[in-house]
C-alpha cells in the first residue's frame, strides 16, 4: 500500500494534467493557415524589413493573407518570387533587381580633411561636427554605418571610402538608411555608369576638396548621344532608364585627366561598384 | 498587514531569489544582455511565479500533506509546473497573440527554473498559508524582475568598456554579477 499509494498519486495528477492540456490544446487552438509556414520557409530570414513588413513571419502572413505582392522581397529575388507565386497560385510579375551604389568616389587618397577626427567612429556622430572630418561636405565619411548595417556583408571600407560588393548586395536597401549623407542610391544591376559624386558645391570648390569630385562642367552632357544625362547644382546625374551603357561620358570627363582614377564611372571589370 | 509587507520587501530585497539565494541564475546571465530581453523574461517569470505556487500549494496541503507523501514534494512539484506552463502557453497563443509574440518564448525556458520550484518549496518549508505564499511568491517574481533590470543596465555599460582581452564575455559578467550581488548584502538586517 505504501508503494502503492504515490505511484496512484502521482499517476493520476500526471492523467490529469495530461487530459487538461490535451483539452487544452483543442480548445484553444490557434488556426494557422498552413501556406503561411511554407512561404516563410522559402524566404531568406534575414529579417531585414525591405519588403515593408516587420519581417520574414509578418511578409509571410501578408503574403497569405494577400496584401502583400508575391515578389515584394528583394532579398529572395527572382527565385523566391517564383516559389511563393507557385504556393499562391498566382503568376508573379517580371523582377528588377536593384544593387546599391556609394555616390562617392572620395577615399582617403582622393579627398582632402577639413580636420583630424578623434571620437566615436560613427559616420552620424562625424556627421554633426561640420558635416564630418572630409574636406567635402557631401562626401563619404567613411567610418562604416552602412558597412554595419549591411546584413549580407556587402559593403566595405576602403582607404575610408565605402564600397558596394555587388555579387553580395541583395537590394534590401538598409545601407540608404543606415548612411547619414544619404548618398546611397539603388540602381538597377544593369546600369554600368554613374556619376560618383554628390556634391552640389561649384567646381572651383571641388577640385579643392577632392581630385576625383563632378565639376560641373557639362562635357558629359553634351558628348551623351542618349540625352540620359543632366546637371542639377553642379552634378550630373545619368539617367539608369535612359543610359545605354555606351560609355561616351566617361571618355571625356575632365577630371579623370588629374588622376587615374575615373570621376563618375566605374572600371567595367570591377565587381565592386 | 506590516508583516506581508515585511514578507515582501523581504523577497525582493534582502533575500532576492538571484542575488541572495543564487537561484535562477541561468535566465539571469542568459537573458540580462538587453533591456528588452529582459523585461520579457521577468513578466514571464512573475506570472509563473505566482501561479504556480498558488496551484504548488494547492497540491502539497490537499494531496500530499493529508496522505503523508511530503517526500514526492519535488516530482509532484515540478509535475505542476511543468503543466502548467505548458497551459498557459496554449492559453496565452489564443487569447493574447501578441504577448505570446512578445514573452511566448521564454516560457519553455523557465519550466524547469529553479526559481519556480525553489520559490515552491520555501512556501512549504516556511508553512506559509494560501495568502503568504502567493504574496511571497509575487514578491520573489518582482525581486527577480529587479536583479535582472538591474543588471541588464549593467552588463549594457560594460558592452562600451575597455575589458581585458581574458576577460571578455562570461568571465567579466560573472564578475559584474557577483559585485552586484554583494550589493545587494548590504540590505541584509533591514528587518529587524
Amino acid at each position: 500500500m505504501q508503494i502503492l499509494l504515490p505511484v496512484l498519486i502521482i499517476g493520476g495528477l500526471g492523467l490529469i494534467f495530461g487530459f487538461g492540456l490535451a483539452y487544452a490544446s483543442k480548445k484553444f487552438e490557434v488556426k494557422v493557415d498552413e501556406r503561411v509556414s511554407r512561404v516563410r520557409e522559402i524566404l531568406p530570414g534575414a529579417n531585414c524589413a525591405a519588403c515593408g513588413q516587420t519581417g520574414c513571419d509578418a511578409f509571410a502572413e501578408a503574403v497569405v493573407a494577400g496584401g502583400a505582392e508575391v515578389n515584394g522581397c528583394p532579398v529572395g529575388g527572382a527565385e523566391v518570387a517564383e516559389k511563393v507565386a507557385k504556393i499562391m497560385g498566382k503568376s508573379s510579375k517580371k523582377f528588377e533587381a536593384r544593387v546599391a551604389r556609394v555616390m562617392c568616389g572620395g577615399s582617403s587618397k582622393k579627398c582632402r580633411s577639413k580636420y583630424s577626427y578623434s571620437g566615436i567612429e560613427d559616420c552620424a556622430a562625424a556627421a554633426n561636427l561640420f558635416g564630418g572630418p572630409s574636406a567635402c561636405a557631401y562626401g563619404c565619411i567613411g567610418m562604416g554605418n552602412c558597412a554595419r548595417a549591411c546584413p549580407f556583408g556587402a559593403i566595405v571600407i576602403e582607404d575610408g571610402l565605402a564600397k558596394v560588393i555587388a555579387t553580395k548586395c541583395t537590394g534590401c536597401t538598409k545601407c540608404v538608411a543606415a548612411c547619414p549623407k544619404k548618398i546611397i542610391e539603388m540602381v538597377p544591376i544593369s546600369n554600368e555608369y554613374t556619376v560618383r559624386c554628390s556634391s552640389f558645391d561649384s567646381g572651383k570648390v571641388v577640385r579643392q576638396n577632392c581630385d576625383v569630385g563632378c565639376i560641373g562642367c557639362g562635357r558629359c552632357v553634351k558628348v551623351c548621344p542618349h540625352n540620359a544625362i543632366k546637371m542639377e547644382n553642379n552634378l550630373a546625374k545619368i539617367d539608369p532608364a535612359l543610359c545605354q551603357n555606351c560609355g561616351e561620358c566617361a571618355k571625356v570627363c575632365p577630371t579623370k585627366a588629374i588622376e587615374l582614377f575615373l570621376c563618375g564611372v566605374q572600371n567595367k571589370e570591377s565587381v565592386a561598384v | 498587514m506590516r508583516e506581508l509587507l515585511s514578507l515582501m520587501l523581504g523577497a525582493i530585497l534582502v533575500e532576492n531569489f538571484v542575488l541572495a539565494k543564487f537561484l535562477g541564475i541561468c535566465p539571469f546571465l542568459g537573458v540580462s544582455k538587453k533591456l528588452d530581453t529582459a523585461l520579457g523574461m521577468s513578466g514571464a517569470v512573475i506570472f509563473v511565479m505566482t501561479v504556480a505556487s498558488a496551484f504548488t500549494w494547492a497540491v502539497n496541503n490537499f494531496i500530499l500533506v493529508r496522505y503523508e507523501l511530503e517526500y514526492l514534494q519535488t516530482i509532484a512539484f515540478i509535475l505542476v509546473i511543468a503543466a502548467l506552463v505548458q497551459f498557459i502557453e496554449t492559453v496565452l497563443k489564443k487569447l493574447a497573440p501578441s504577448l505570446y509574440k512578445s514573452l511566448g518564448i521564454y516560457l519553455p525556458l523557465i519550466t524547469t527554473n529553479c526559481a519556480v520550484l525553489g520559490v515552491a518549496i520555501l512556501n512549504v518549508q516556511r508553512g506559509y498559508n494560501f495568502g503568504e505564499a502567493v504574496l511571497y511568491s509575487f514578491g520573489a517574481g518582482l525581486g527577480f524582475t529587479l536583479a535582472l533590470v538591474l543588471f541588464a543596465g549593467v552588463r549594457e555599460r560594460l558592452e562600451h568598456c575597455d575589458i581585458p582581452e581574458s576577460l571578455k564575455g562570461m568571465p567579466i559578467t560573472l564578475i559584474a554579477a557577483s559585485l552586484v550581488s554583494l550589493a545587494f548584502f548590504g540590505f541584509q538586517g533591514l528587518f529587524q
